[in-house]
């Protein structure tokens, strides 16, 4: 049975991975993300650079490549890992009903 | 998004030879153009910047420009052939449909698209078999079988079309009849239409089009397509493959292709009367298991009548074609190195690319005696490397890239352009749109991720870079160290092989040299054997084997054979490379591991984080003192630009008993990997539950230096990331200084031993 997520064992995790979006994770934090970042529509959630190393928006590639990416306008992100954090705070409320109304890191 | 594309005529020139570059507007008629020499092509403003210093030449100016465009899809293409549809004829032949439900799709066609005249024989709506008639007036007709195919199922077919009655037959049998699945499908009827018959070339998998390109290509296999006249059967097609049909049968072949026969080339043999031999345009992919196959022979130059298919899909490409926008003859006192066309059109802004940079390296002078003095010291640029990620789009066509990076995908303009232009055809990394692997590739059309400035998904955290771009970090720390050098190409080495290389004393390669044709391997171990000082400043490098077309400039194949990292797998009697009738596949299962090239082997990848080396005890042995020289230090390389440490996306060990020279000393090992960082496939049999870093004793980088028996020596990085960290602290790092330490002791003529 593939894991589910459940927000009361996972919910410490949420800490560990805004303290450090990128980088080695605890095998928990790992489980975790391996299924949030697998969506079974087919749809990509993709970081589109408007100016390289300098600013960044978030984009949902379709499943039909026929079909034009969708590039939001904003929130713009200054820094690769606040977009991280943005997505991890979308994909948690998506799959729990939870918001997380934390900035990244403190 | 880019609005200014191209690529080179060539990727390796000589001094005095003409370089021409084939340039695509999106906007506009004109673009300006000069040449640079690459230096460094990463804008992360944590290092050095980028470089590309201007050299002034002939071409410094405004040149024309225009769109261009790509007309992708595989095809054959008969031109000397009669009006076929002049009498009664039949077409017979065994398909497999890869994509029977994408629409309409021709496999056979005489078709003339100026006045919508012949017929044309394919499948549509779902997957039936049907013949299609133009009268040449604006009339169209089409009839089908009753059932639709399968997906990858063999189907022998049988059209008859008797023009002066319209009597039309179909038949497309199944090879292997399933219980309750109704697809052997049939028709029987009267086409209404006069149909001229138009003395135009005859095509297979594709149609020519009003606009001038070749459209309505059939995704699959076709095996065994015989053109006759009269009304023949599938039992006439079964003795004419058998070679026991009657003379009449024999004799009645306007043309019988046999694609069993030059599997190597790109040529269609007609084994008929007539000789009307095709041309394979845009390469399908050769050496393919036909109807037939039935697996007592897995290699094709043994037994070709089991690989009489030819797998064509709607978006192969091996020629883009484009015309020729600027030309550049190299100056005769240019030096060796990398170079790029700069070309601008415009300024960028947010939402759009103006500019692009078009990389190429100039090479010494073929001619010995035109060479002078040279450097002792050669850079080898993995050009296979990056033709084989030409257009990496994994990022685009597979899920799962987010979790094996450990990270968003970053899509620059780059990528978004690559995105909407699937014509430009994929890496060997790819599939086709059908699901089979991409086995060929080809520097004949833009390589959008071979170019400064590219910032990839696959790179390290950081600066992001891979491959080529990531190679400009070596070319800027040469260039900071005032290292004198040449450079040739893959290429180059695979024309010339060791005798390219005699004359100088150390090869430096890229940062990840994959990708091998056997002259490529023979000639470079030639040279080590002979005494060369290799350094091998990368990770996971002699991996795949390749072969070159013998007649088709610029192309590539790889055949993802048994094991090793594969994103597709080659099909099972499919290992063998058709373009030189080699086994395909890892160097390692052919017998010469990395480790017997290197002294090291690929054993982990991981794209999320890079780490360090930590000073192993082997570090402390006098035989490598000189590597040591000013560098007390216990960790090595905790910085850097890619990935942010010296250690990471792709990692070499030394291992035991893969062939490697016993001699290596283990100098250093990284350490600090994170689970993301895994054990290789090709390292294990039964999947272990310990696969990541953080868990697995294996999955590190082994920085190893070893003497070889001719006085030469092998060093090894083995870290795709070593490069990023060079140019940390103004090169004044402890990554820099070993590097440094080992090229000055090289330099050095005394021998090792």
């Amino acid at each position: 049975m593939v894991y589910k997520i459940d927000p009361e064992i996972d919910r410490h995790y949420i800490e560990e991975f805004r303290q450090k979006p990128i980088g080695a994770h605890s095998p928990g934090l790992q489980r975790l993300l391996n299924t949030m970042r697998h969506d079974p529509s087919g749809k990509q959630v993709v970081l589109v650079c408007k100016r390289p190393f300098e600013e960044w928006v978030l984009g949902l590639m379709p499943v039909d490549r026929r079909e034009p990416i969708a590039i939001e306008d904003g929130p713009v992100f200054t820094d690769i890992e606040e977009a991280e954090w943005e997505v991890f705070r979308r994909r948690w409320r998506l799959l729990t009903g939870e918001s997380i109304n934390r900035p990244l890191r403190d | 998004m880019l609005k200014i594309v191209g690529y080179p005529d060539r990727y390796s020139v000589a001094p005095g030879e003409e370089i021409a570059f084939k340039i695509s507007l999106e906007e506009g008629e004109t673009f300006e153009a000069r040449l640079v020499r690459v230096v460094n092509g990463d804008c992360n403003p944590a290092g050095p910047g980028l470089k590309f210093p201007h050299i002034p030449t002939e071409i410094d100016g405004i040149h024309a420009g225009k769109p261009q465009r790509i007309d992708a899809g595989s095809y054959m293409v008969a031109t000397d052939m009669p009006a076929v549809a002049g009498r009664t004829f039949s077409f017979l032949g065994f398909v497999w449909p890869t994509l029977p439900k994408r629409g309409e799709q021709v496999i056979a066609a005489q078709w003339d698209p100026a006045t919508q005249a012949g017929f044309q024989i394919g499948i549509g709506d779902e997957g039936r078999l049907s013949l299609t008639v133009g009268d040449g007036a604006g009339g169209t007709e089409t009839v089908r079988v009753d059932h639709p195919m399968l997906e990858r199922q063999w189907y022998q077919i049988a059209v008859t079309f008797d023009p002066a009655s319209g009597e039309v037959t179909l038949d497309q049998r199944p090879l292997i009849p399933y219980a309750v699945i109704r697809d052997h499908g049939q028709y029987r009827g009267r086409i209404r239409l006069a149909v001229p018959a138009p003395p135009v070339a005859f095509l297979l998998a594709g149609r020519p089009e009003a606009d001038g390109t070749v459209g309505h290509h059939f995704d699959g296999k076709i095996d065994g397509p015989i053109l006759l006249s009269g009304i023949r059967t599938h039992a006439d097609h079964d003795g004419l493959i058998a070679g026991t049909a009657p003379p009449d049968v024999e004799t009645a072949r306007i043309a019988h292709w046999d694609f069993s026969c030059e599997i190597e080339s790109i040529t269609a043999i007609d084994v008929g009367p007539s000789g009307r031999h095709g041309r394979l345009m845009q390469m399908p992919a050769r050496g393919m298991k036909g109807h037939n196959w039935t697996g007592e022979e897995h290699a094709w130059p043994k037994k070709p009548e089991h690989y009489g298919a030819v797998h064509f899909h709607h978006d192969d490409v091996y020629d883009a074609g484009w015309e020729t926008s600027v030309s550049l003859t190299i100056p005769a006192d240019l030096k060796s190195g990398a170079y790029a066309l700069h070309a601008s059109a415009g300024d960028s802004d947010e939402t759009a690319t103006r500019e692009t940079y078009i990389p190429f390296f100039v090479r010494p002078p073929r001619d010995k005696a035109k060479r002078g003095k040279r450097p002792s010291v050669l850079v080898l640029a993995p050009t296979m490397s990056y033709l084989s990620y030409c257009n990496h789009a994994e990022h685009i066509t597979a899920r799962g890239a987010e979790r094996q990076m450990g990270r968003l995908l970053t899509f620059g303009h780059t990528d978004l352009y690559m995105y909407d232009h699937p014509e430009l055809g994929g890496s060997h990394y790819d599939t086709h749109a059908d699901g089979s692997g991409v086995c060929y590739s080809s520097r004949l059309r833009p390589n959008l991720n071979f170019s400064p400035r590219y910032h990839s998904w696959l790179g390290g955290p950081g600066s992001a870079l891979y491959q080529y771009n990531a190679d400009t970090h070596l070319f800027d720390w040469l260039e900071h160290k005032g290292v004198d050098y040449d450079l040739i190409t893959d290429e180059d080495l695979h024309e010339e092989g060791y005798d390219l290389l005699a004359d100088y004393r150390i090869v430096i390669t890229g940062t990840h040299p994959e990708y091998h044709s056997t002259a490529m391997w023979d000639g470079m171990k030639a040279w080590i054997d002979r005494g060369g000082r290799l350094m091998y400043m990368g990770g996971n490098g002699w991996y795949w084997r390749i072969g070159f077309h013998q007649t088709e400039p610029g192309v590539i194949e790889v055949r993802r054979a048994e094991d090793g990292i594969r994103t597709w797998a080659a099909e099972p009697g499919e290992y063998y490379q058709s373009f030189n009738g080699e086994f395909g596949g890892l160097w390692r299962r052919i017998g010469r591991a990395p480790n017997v090239m290197a002294g090291v082997g690929f054993i982990a990848q991981g794209f999320d984080i890079s780490t360090f080396y930590r000073r192993a005890p082997d570090a402390d042995n006098p035989r490598a003192a000189f590597i040591f020289k000013d560098v007390p230090d216990e960790i090595i390389g905790d910085f850097g630009l890619v990935g942010g440490g010296a250690a990471g996306i792709e990692l070499d060990c030394i291992s035991a008993n893969l062939g490697g020279p016993p001699n290596m000393l283990r100098l250093a090992s990284s350490d600090g990997h994170s689970g993301m960082m895994m054990l290789v496939n090709e390292e294990f049999g039964v999947v272990p539950p310990n696969l990541g870093g953080d868990q697995n004793e294996r999955v590190h980088a082994d920085l190893a230096f070893g003497e070889t028996p001719s006085g030469g020596a092998l060093f090894a990085t083995s870290s795709i990331a070593w490069c990023g960290s060079l140019s940390h602290n103004d090169y004044d790092n402890n990554v820099s200084r070993i590097t440094w330490n080992v090229l000055e002791r090289f330099l050095d003529e005394t021998p090792f031993v």
